[in-house]
């Protein structure tokens, strides 16, 4: 991904912070700047997450694209934070360790390196709760 | 709004076409077509190509001029657009091409659609194909195409009675089909071992629980129906033509293992025709992965939730079926060029309503086809009758 398309969404990516719409109280991560259920009469403001979440359903990836090649076998999930919405994400675990239902909250880690320009990307990712 | 009728069909092998250029696959797809209809190129008012990603697997954008050009149709300036929806590339181009005839705006045009994937390394390709689904928070996360069916498969599993051996039966029917199609990219019959014995992709889905990477081109003629026999004894009717949208991201879905868009497109395709699911005697769904044959079978009715895989295994979409399924072998044994996939959907069908898919020939005088692009953010659907 290239640096300024990385770059916009950094606060985002390093605190988990998605956005709420006041008018009908939807919580959306990824953030979204339009409700799609109020639309144009939704009012949107930034919120912070707490992080904690349930794995919606996983799968263990064994054959990445070049960027991820050298970290495979890695766990991605679908996870449904506690306030309501979800998002992709990596679960740092064992493949073995991994199973639809677990709890799991957020971790600030190294996501990738860009191939080409060499850029570290860093993001949200998830570990299981002892 | 007019009728609209296909009138020829063509396409070019598909699998690894080392030695032919994106372009010149077109050109062949493109004149078996013209040759089947009996149209020369002075009569073609208009075309519309599908094609998802030549900007990174040839690295060509401006397809639509491309296509006119070598085609032979620049010096009449025909207008030619490209169409882009993922790997519903094709459908789409194809439903464009039946809005311009039956619009009265148009009489005599072409769909076509091409994919030349196979002149990049096997991870650009996965990167490339990635990029149907949400780059900035699916990609960025290391989420591949197989990556985002397999969570898809593992929910499906979770809630219902489907076994890893019936979602294997959905590969070996398709390879037994496919080896009687001599377009098809695999023609090799394979068992339920054969597809557990391969390698894991991405949990549960293995190598041959997916559709390979494709080079190949697909192309058909449409005119008012009202004007099909200046041109042939044996047209064939668009009944039906249907597109639904849903998030581009699958943690966004309603439903993880339910395509709302295939049963938003599926149903308006059934009102639009006037028919029912009983009234379709053969469908071509997108079967991307084996997981998405069976959901594309429930998703379009033809079963309830949970039971496509008992009935995979029962033989029930097999060519001697209640249902055949994927009767050209599908995108898992003839082959996934992604933007020409849904215009050999539309050959397929068209070939079985004219009889003339010989060894795989079924009883057939109205067929569907389902194409989708990305996990499911956009879905087409056509009904056609012989
Ligand atoms: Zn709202």
């Amino acid at each position: 991904m290239s640096v300024s398309r990385f770059w916009r969404k950094i606060p985002q990516r390093y605190n988990l912070i998605g956005t709420q719409c006041t008018t009908c109280g939807r919580h959306f991560y990824p953030p979204r700047s339009l409700c799609p259920d109020c639309r144009r009469s939704g009012k949107i403001v930034d919120h912070k997450f707490t992080g904690e979440g349930t794995v919606v359903t996983y799968t263990v990836i064994r054959s990445a694209s070049d960027q991820f090649e050298n970290t495979t076998p890695y766990v991605l999930a679908i996870v449904e934070l506690d306030e309501g919405p979800r998002l992709t994400a990596q679960v740092a675990c064992l493949p073995e360790e991994a199973k639809i239902g677990m709890r799991v909250k957020s971790v600030f880690r190294r996501v990738t390196a860009d191939g080409e320009s060499g850029t570290i990307h860093y993001g949200t990712k998830f570990v299981p709760v002892e | 709004m007019r009728d609209v009728a296909v009138i020829g069909v063509g396409c070019t092998d598909f699998g690894e076409h080392w030695s032919t250029s994106f372009r010149d696959l077109f050109v062949k797809a493109g004149t078996l077509a013209l040759e089947d209809a009996g149209v020369s190129g002075e009569k073609i008012d208009a075309l519309y190509v599908g094609n998802m990603s030549a900007g990174r697997f040839v690295e060509q954008e401006h397809i639509g001029a491309l296509i006119a050009d070598y085609a032979g149709l620049a010096t009449n300036n025909v207008p030619s657009t490209r169409v882009e929806a993922a790997c519903a590339s094709g459908g789409l181009a194809f439903r464009q091409a039946v809005i311009a005839v039956a619009s009265g705006m148009e009489d005599v045009v072409v769909a076509a659609g091409v994919e030349k994937m196979t002149d990049v390394g096997t991870g650009a390709s996965v990167d490339m194909l990635a990029s149907a689904a949400d780059r900035e928070w699916e990609g960025f996360a290391g989420a591949t195409f197989p990556g985002l069916y397999a969570m898809i498969a593992n929910d499906y599993m979770h809630r219902y009675p489907l076994t890893r051996e019936q979602l294997a039966q959905v590969a070996v029917k398709n390879h037994e089909n496919g080896s009687k199609n001599p377009i098809a990219q695999f023609r090799n019959r394979i068992t339920v071992d054969t597809v557990l014995s391969s390698s894991l992709v991405a949990d549960p889905l293995r190598l041959f629980d997916c559709s390979p990477i494709t080079d190949g081109a697909a192309a058909v003629v449409v005119v008012p129906l009202e004007r099909a026999h200046e041109f042939t004894d044996s047209p064939v009717k668009v009944l039906a033509s249907a597109q639904a949208s849903d998030t581009i991201a699958l943690h966004d879905r309603r439903d993880i293992s339910t395509l709302d868009a295939s049963v938003a497109a599926g149903k308006r395709a059934f009102a639009q025709a006037g028919l029912t699911h009983k009234d379709i005697d053969l469908v071509e769904v997108h079967d991307c992965f084996t997981i998405a044959e069976i959901c594309a079978i429930e998703d379009l009715g033809f079963c309830k939730k949970g039971e496509a895989g008992r009935l995979t295994e029962e033989g029930a979409t097999a060519l001697n079926g209640e249902l055949p399924v994927n009767t050209s072998g599908g995108l898992k044994a003839c082959g996934h060029p992604v933007g020409a996939t849904g215009i050999k959907q539309i050959c397929e069908v068209v070939t079985q309503l004219r009889g003339e898919a010989a060894g795989r020939q079924v009883d057939a005088e109205i067929g569907m086809t389902h194409n989708v692009g990305g996990t499911g953010a956009t879905v087409v659907v056509h009904i056609l009758g012989a």
